[in-house]
């Protein structure tokens, strides 16, 4: 049985995404304590291989098959690979990617697979993981016993700076660069991709927003809601806001959060000067984490926020802006 | 309608003058106005019957057709003061082909009864308007707020989708017990049916208790169905969804089945509305009172602690004032508190303006502010100040919230918005809040 | 051509979940039970694809509690059958078990189309339209948010992170997960809910399904996450109180580092 521990790569417009580096990082822990290497998988840009020194060994393929993302090429990759390669554990994340292609290696590797997982340690020959589950509201604690086991990981656990090869001190990889031969793997695929489509700049979903800057009647007046865009700009969010000021007409209505406007479910939800009021919080209190500013220690929004801060939003908000542009 | 609701000047349907040709002689003749009105397409003849059929058709949309166009009813009718609305130009639209089944009008109406008062024809919105809702809402035709708001309500048995089990949370702080039947089925004199707003919403929750401090003040027996309770949802079936009505009737009726009572009392005028006009008709028959109607004959047995000192203005409800005919049990009460003075606004009793909740209209913030130029809730904020209240006394649970944010709105965040029950307790000396 | 619509029963999470006594699951006894909000929009896409072309569309859901109302609510909303899958299910089923139950009555049915939601609060062990279109061994694709179907292809707008969107012609039959319909899911009146509950139509079938090798997952416990209930106050000025806010940002990988 390996002690190896694989990630799937995964990359977006010429970039790896964090979450790659976050499982890069995270394998090189649990390899170095079980004696394995850390294999990645990069399948498509061959060119971002020198990234991910953290790795033991990266393997490519630049066949067309897999030049975007599809789903059943790159399941079918994955299945070749871990076929051959027999780590004790495969990690992905729970974007798309790591829906399509982990649940598939469940079945035709196959092995046991934990998903939304937050946390994984060693147990003994076991893998004891932690999972989110229902809706965050409770965690899971799960026992991936035998030989491999797959995890499909949660974005955002794990310091993304373990696995980037400058932070942690790993220079670059020089010869672990492995071409994957695929020949045949890809015959008879069911699937191909028509078309990609990039998202349309400019105009504003805030209910896909990951990250929601949104204000409320704390600010004033008008004029000052462009040192909140500001922000919004700078952190690369939308501005959402309380009905108030769309009643005003100072922020078009598809921004408004709330009953008789959107809900969001944003990974981080900023309320800026925002009282919390019921029919506010049936629009927001879902969202994943909920930072509040409200110089008011009594208003209700922090009974829903994770964490809050009485200082006044103007301060805070110069101050980050100072942050985020640095 | 125009965005923002603003009037539209009327357009003539004389001309200043007109040329007619004679089909015999060719020859052309010059008209002046009075002349050539019976030469003009007349209001009469550019109709359809079909609107009305399909509308007359439904048990309930007979009466849209009988309107002969005298306009008593569109300058009472509260969506018209700060929009386009009222019976009349309903009337009109459909004469003209509006498909009113699948246009945002449908939904605009209150159903606060204002019109049915004045019209000498009895065209009752009140029946029309929930009978063509219903065919919308069985074709699927219903904005996504209000449909949002059925389904919790079919749900949860509450419209604000809030966990039943929680339904006699706010009992906690209190500072009095309150009795929940399921736990201690012991006979009981008064059945407190609370309802969806004051059971959930927060200020809806310190009226509950000050309900509770005060009738445990009086010696009222009483107890609450406590998750056992489900709302009547009389809102939800003058919104076009009768089926969900029924279903919660069963589901009501059921568990009051279960106990023994002698009347109910509620604070909601919507339910109480149901319990009194639609019940019956199914041959559920209680004994009913709104909660000022249980209290004010009890005024002289309270015991004062503490004066006011405060004017008050009072908003009748429709669905108690015009709907059951109770304008005085509130007056009562709030009359007894000591240092409270009560001045009227300009709309009130029987003209009373509505606040914008009935009918649905409490689900359709979003659709109705597309229509009208400000809400009916901050119309009627501004007419209390304009009394020169600091008060604006409420005894229905829709209106506590949408007071307070048009009182926000309109920038009159001085106006205060109390529940009557909220007053009397404070003036008892009771936690106040 | 027909479409088939997987939907589940999860836990409703407006309620707060109790645990049983042993810990590994939460009190089913206490618990409401309502679709899973992904399968809702499955359903809405299939119907969608109803109307849009010729084809038949049957609801399929395990024998799970209040699963009834969830298939009544599809049959009035169009849905041409509805199938109760039964059998000894008791407690939390996991995906993998649901999958290959799914796919020991489909194996017996010709489909060209399975739409079921894209995931669901409780599939710890996994999604469901990955695991069942393994096991069929058909194509299988997530997070779709429209899907158009017709002589056995279906194109299907898939969405990745950050909002790219590949449009993919997928060779049927196919099962499909989906994030969202094209519109959002029809509102059916209550009066229909109810014709339908009287009417009847849901078919049972008794389903065994092959032992599959989930025994190596094994749940241990369920927790609470540690109380929430008030925010936890960030201490400091606003100085201070930024560079918090910046280092939770950057720990959920919202802002460059
Ligand atoms: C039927 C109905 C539907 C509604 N639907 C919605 C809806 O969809 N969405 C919605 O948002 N509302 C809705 N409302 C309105 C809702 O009731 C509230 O009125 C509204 O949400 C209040 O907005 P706010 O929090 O921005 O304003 P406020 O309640 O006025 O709060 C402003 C807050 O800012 C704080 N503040 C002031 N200055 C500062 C400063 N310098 N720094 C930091 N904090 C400061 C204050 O302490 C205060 O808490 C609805 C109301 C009704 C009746
Ligand atoms: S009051 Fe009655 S008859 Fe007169 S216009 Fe209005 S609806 Fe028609
Ligand atoms: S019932 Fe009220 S809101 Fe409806 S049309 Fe009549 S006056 Fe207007």
């Amino acid at each position: 049985m390996g002690n190896d521990v694989l990630v799937l790569a995964e990359h977006r417009n010429g970039r790896l995404s964090d979450v790659t580096f976050e499982l890069v990082g995270k394998a090189r822990e649990l390899a170095d304590r079980g004696g394995g290497r850390v294999l990645a998988v990069l399948l498509g840009e061959t060119s971002l291989a020198h990234e991910l020194g953290v790795a033991d060994v990266v393997l490519c393929s630049e066949d067309p098959a897999v030049a975007t993302y599809n789903a059943q090429a790159y399941e079918r990759a994955m299945v070749h690979v871990v076929e051959r390669q027999q780590p004790r554990l495969v990690l992905t994340s729970t974007t798309t990617v790591g829906m399509d292609v982990s649940t598939a290696l469940s079945v035709h590797w196959p092995a046991p697979l934990a998903s939304y997982v937050v946390d994984v340690r060693r147990d003994g020959e076991d893998l004891a993981v932690t999972c989110r589950a229902y809706g965050g509201k409770l965690l899971a604690e799960v026992a991936l016993t035998g030989p491999r086991a797959i995890c499909a990981v949660i974005a955002g656990c794990f310091p993304a700076a373990d696995g980037r090869s400058e932070v942690a001190g790993r220079s670059e990889v020089a010869g672990q660069v492995e071409l994957l031969d695929l020949e045949g793997v890809f015959d008879g695929l069911g699937v191909s991709v028509a078309q990609v489509v990039e998202p349309e700049k400019g105009d504003v979903d805030i209910t896909a927003a990951d990250l929601l800057v949104s204000v409320g009647r704390g600010i004033g007046s008008r004029e000052n809601l462009e040192v909140v865009q500001e922000l919004a700009d700078a952190l690369g969010a939308p501005l959402a806001a309380s009905r108030p000021l769309i009643d005003q007409g100072w922020l078009p209505k598809a921004r408004q959060v709330g009953k008789s406007g959107l809900t969001v479910r944003p990974k981080v939800y900023l309320a800026l000067g925002i009282s919390g009021a019921p029919e506010h919080l049936e629009g927001m209190q879902h969202a994943e984490t909920v930072i509040a500013c409200n110089t008011d220690p009594k208003a209700p929004i922090f009974d829903v926020a994770t964490y809050g801060t009485t200082v006044d939003l103007f301060d805070l908000t110069d101050e980050l802006v100072k942050r985020v542009q640095e | 309608m125009p965005i923002g609701g603003r009037k539209q000047p009327p357009t003539a349907v004389e001309l200043e003058h007109a040329t007619v040709t004679s089909p015999l002689s060719g020859r052309e003749w010059e008209l002046p106005g009075m002349w050539n009105r019976m030469f003009e397409q007349r209001v009469e003849w550019d109709f359809t019957t079909e609107g009305f059929e399909k509308i007359g058709s439904l048990e309930g949309g007979e009466s849209l057709e009988w309107c002969y166009g005298c306009g008593k009813c569109v300058p009472v009718c509260p969506v018209d003061l700060v929009g386009e609305y009222g019976p009349r130009k309903i009337h009109r639209k459909v004469q003209t082909g509006l498909d009113l089944f699948t246009s945002d009008d449908l939904w605009l109406c209150t159903t606060c009864m204002n019109c049915l008062r004045v019209c000498p024809k009895e065209v009752d919105m009140v029946k029309v308007m929930p009978a063509v809702r219903e065919v919308a809402v069985a074709e699927g035709q219903v904005p996504g707020e209000l449909a949002d708001v059925f389904e919790k309500t079919f749900r949860y048995g509450n419209a604000l989708g809030e966990n039943p089990r929680r339904r006699h949370a706010w009992t906690r702080d209190a500072g009095v017990d309150v009795r929940v039947l399921a736990s201690d089925p012991r006979p009981v004199d008064v059945l407190f049916y609370v309802e969806d707003y004051w059971s959930y919403h927060p200020r809806g929750m310190q009226a509950a208790r000050s309900f509770a401090r005060v009738a445990t003040a009086l010696g009222v027996d009483f107890a609450i169905l406590g998750p056992e309770e489900k709302t009547i949802g009389d809102s939800q079936r003058l919104a076009g969804e009768k089926g969900l009505f029924e279903a919660l009737m069963e589901d009501v009726v059921a568990t009051l089945d279960r106990y023994e009572f002698q009347r109910i009392v509620t604070p909601d005028p919507h339910g109480f509305n149901a319990l009194v006009k639609e019940y019956p008709k199914r041959g559920h028959r209680y004994d009913v009172l709104h909660y000022t109607q249980l209290l004010a004959p009890l005024v002289d047995r309270i015991e004062w602690r503490k004066e006011l000192d405060c004017t008050v203005t009072f908003h009748d409800p429709c669905y108690l004032g015009r709907h059951n005919g109770e304008y005085d049990a509130p007056r009562t009460l709030l009359r007894a508190i000591p240092g409270v003075r009560l001045v009227e606004m300009g709309r009130c009793r029987e003209n009373g303006y509505c606040c914008g909740g009935g009918g649905g209209g409490m689900w359709l913030d979003g659709l109705t502010a597309n229509h009208t130029s400000e809400r009916l809730s901050e119309r009627r904020v501004r007419e209390a100040v304009e009394s020169g209240a600091d008060v604006l006394a409420v005894c229905c649970p829709y209106e506590v919230s949408r007071f307070e944010d048009g009182a926000k709105s309109t920038g009159n965040d001085q106006l205060q918005v109390r529940d009557i029950i909220e007053l009397v307790d404070e003036a008892m000396g009771g936690g106040g809040g | 051509m027909r479409i088939v619509v997987a939907v589940k029963q999860i836990p409703d999470l407006v309620e707060e979940l109790e645990l049983t006594a042993d810990g590994t699951d939460v009190d089913r006894e206490l618990l409401k039970m309502v679709v899973n909000e992904f399968d809702d929009q499955a359903l809405e896409e299939g119907l969608c694809l109803k109307e849009a072309g010729d084809a038949e569309l049957v609801v399929v859901a395990l024998d799970e509690p209040d699963v009834d109302q969830t298939l009544h609510a599809a049959l009035a909303k169009g849905a041409d059958a509805a199938i109760k899958l039964t059998g000894a299910l008791t407690g939390w089923i996991d995906s993998h078990r649901r999958a290959a139950l799914l796919a020991s009555w489909l194996s017996g049915q010709s489909f060209d189309l399975v739409l079921t939601g894209v995931q669901a609060a409780d599939d710890l062990d996994g999604q469901l339209p990955g695991l069942l279109g393994a096991q069929l061994e058909v194509p299988h694709i997530s997070v779709a948010v429209r899907v158009e179907a017709e002589d056995g292809m279906a194109k299907v707008w898939q969405e990745l992170a950050g909002g790219t969107v590949v449009v993919d012609e997928v060779r049927l039959p196919a099962v499909i997960g989906v994030q969202a319909a094209r519109q959002a899911p029809r509102y059916v009146s209550i009066s229909r809910i109810r014709q339908a509950q009287q009417s009847g139509g849901i078919t049972e079938v008794e389903v065994q399904a092959a032992e599959l090798g989930t025994e190596q997952f094994a749940l241990r416990r369920l927790v609470a996450p540690e109380a929430a209930g008030h925010a936890e106050m960030l201490a400091g000025g606003a100085g201070e109180v930024a560079d918090r806010i910046v280092e939770l940002l950057r720990a959920k990988g919202l802002v460059r580092s």
